[in-house]
């Protein structure tokens, strides 16, 4: 008895070891990285590297059209994918009847949200720029990657929703609300925290994204911003920038790896810092988001 | 002897998810007005499936039929037919739950929702009838000073109370609970027993119920049910102390279920 008490204890131990190694080495792998970019890049950083265009020379290059790119890019992105995503979820939790049919149509997103993002750039290449010929513009960027996160979006909303018990449901169908009172006054409310956490990890996932829209043709040098939207004279708003050619974050900092000067190298890792503390921060508000609604609705 | 008002009439009623598994088989059965009525039996007997063909529940999960008629009275609308909206039938019957559920929202707006569903806007009529209902359901000197706070602090008899006070707040026509008290200690339950008796002053409560004596203790009337028939209906007191059927005096005295 007590030899196989002895036994079963050693085993806990040997699996706690095993755990812990592996922990350990994830974690130092990611903070040597992430540490090594840090102390490259860190003598970079400074206003003016925010405010410069890219250029030939190292010192004098910049991230302005490569931040002001993303921004917009990642704009249009939120735009076309939060509304569809969220409308199909619910659609789907809420509306649809459950058969096959969205049975099928379950598994197809589920496949989607994990299909390698390069197909999708291909796809984009097809419709966007030779079908629509939007060309390589800021439009055919975030029409991309909108795609591209939507099957998160989508995936998200559901499981948002599916947290609601049927009990809340049934209240209020009980009292009478049609669906849409339902969705509207409840559904949507209380599922809003798990929504926002997902839809802000799915447009910082495609911030990062780079293979999709290097093969819509985003690896050029861009040394301007895109058009104003608003102007001075009638009609004060222009959608010009839509069609502007672009550059973002992960591509500028491809760019100047691919360089054969040291120098470059160091503007990369100071780009790639910039980026990585964008996205940390985008998930952190996810985190609060969801730690934040966690506490107002409780069952 | 006077006629007793009739307030609804379950009549020739089979309902089942599948055409071929029945969970109730043609039950016929009155509800009369301003009176409470209790449906008993064992687990699975179908009490709660027969209560929730009364504001058509049944309706929310999927293409669902039923066979026989329960008519409204006064209008003598069959509620089950295919011509009438479920959502016009939920305008009229009042549900509360087996467990409390409240809306993660203030005490005020739970209670104010069912108004605000029916396009009600005006706020001086608004807050008359949630304190209007509050106070029907006991409530009131509990909460009236805290009617903006989030209804999940409050303790789980109150918040049945609250569920009660947010169906009241519509003056539904039937007043349905689904073992109102089965999640809820002693004294909340003695507390909404208590309630009742009062309540059915202005509504008709039909109850399922798994507690034999607080069907004896608050209904006017007692349906017993057994694997989706309806064995026996009469008054409370006929029925539990002098059954008809057989198998209504084996559970009534505990013999099974």
């Amino acid at each position: 008895m007590q030899k196989q008490v002895e036994r079963l204890k050693r085993q806990d131990a040997v699996f706690w070891l095993v755990g812990l190694g592996s922990l350990l080495f994830a974690l130092i792998t990611l903070l040597s990285l992430i540490v090594d970019m840090a102390m490259t890049g860190w003598p970079r950083i400074s206003a003016a590297f925010f405010m410069s265009f890219a250029s030939r020379f190292p010192e004098k290059a910049g991230i302005y059209s490569a931040w002001v790119g993303s921004l917009t890019v990642v704009m249009v992105t939120a735009m076309l994918a939060i509304p569809l995503g969220v409308a199909t979820g619910i659609y789907l939790e809420e509306y649809a009847g459950k058969n096959w049919l969205t049975k099928l149509i379950e598994i197809n997103i589920l496949n989607l949200a994990g299909i390698p993002s390069i197909t999708y750039g291909l796809m984009a290449l097809g419709i966007f720029v030779y079908h629509f010929q939007l060309g390589q513009s800021i439009i055919t960027a975030g029409l991309t990657l909108g795609l591209l996160i939507l099957p998160i979006i989508i995936v998200t909303t559901r499981e948002a929703i599916r947290t609601i018990p049927s009990h809340i449901r049934e209240a209020c169908y009980a009292l009478g609300s049609t669906k849409w009172q339902t969705v509207w006054n409840h559904i949507l409310p209380y599922s809003s925290g798990g929504i926002l956490t997902g839809v802000v990890i799915a447009l910082s996932r495609a911030i990062g994204e780079t293979a999709p829209l290097l093969t819509v043709g985003a690896l050029t040098f861009i040394a301007f911003l895109p058009t104003p939207p608003v102007m001075a004279e009638p009609p004060f708003v222009s959608f010009q920038w839509l069609l502007d050619p672009y550059t973002v974050m992960p591509i500028q900092m491809f760019n100047w790896v691919s360089r054969p000067q040291e120098e470059f190298h160091v503007n990369a890792a100071a780009a790639g810092l910039v980026l990585l503390t964008m996205t940390l921060l985008l998930n952190a508000t996810a985190i609060y988001i969801r730690y934040r609604f966690r506490r107002k609705y409780k069952w | 002897m006077v006629e007793k008002l009739k307030k609804a009439e379950v009549l020739n009623l089979s309902f089942g998810y599948s055409p071929a598994v029945k969970v109730i088989r043609s039950i016929n059965l009155p509800i009369y007005q301003n009176k409470v009525a209790a449906l008993i039996g064992p687990s699975g007997c179908g009490k709660s499936t027969l209560l929730r063909c009364f504001n058509r529940m049944h309706d929310l999960y999927g293409q669902v039929k039923y066979e026989g008629e329960i008519k409204l009275y006064p209008e003598s609308v069959n509620i089950l037919s295919t011509t009438v909206d479920p959502i016009e039938v939920r305008m009229k019957v009042g549900m509360v739950f087996q467990k409390p559920n409240p809306f993660p929202k203030s005490i005020f707006e739970n209670i104010a929702y069912g108004l605000r569903v029916r396009g009600i806007k005006k706020r001086s009529y608004i807050d008359d009838k949630v304190e209007d209902s509050l106070k029907k359901a006991g409530l009131w000197g509990e909460v009236s000073a805290r009617l903006h706070t989030s209804a999940a602090a409050l303790s789980g008899g109150q918040q049945q109370r609250l569920c009660i006070a947010r169906a009241l707040a519509t003056e539904p026509d039937l007043l349905l609970l689904d073992e109102p008290t089965s999640a809820l200690d002693p004294i909340s339950t003695a507390h909404i027993e208590e309630l009742l008796a009062e309540l059915k002053k202005s509504v008709t409560i039909l109850m399922v119920t798994h507690n034999l004596h607080q069907a004896a203790r608050t209904a006017d009337y007692t349906a017993f049910m057994y694997l989706g028939d309806l064995i026996e209906f009469g008054e409370s007191d006929q029925i539990f102390t002098n059954p008809k059927e057989q198998r209504t005096e084996n559970y009534i005295t505990g013999r099974f279920g």
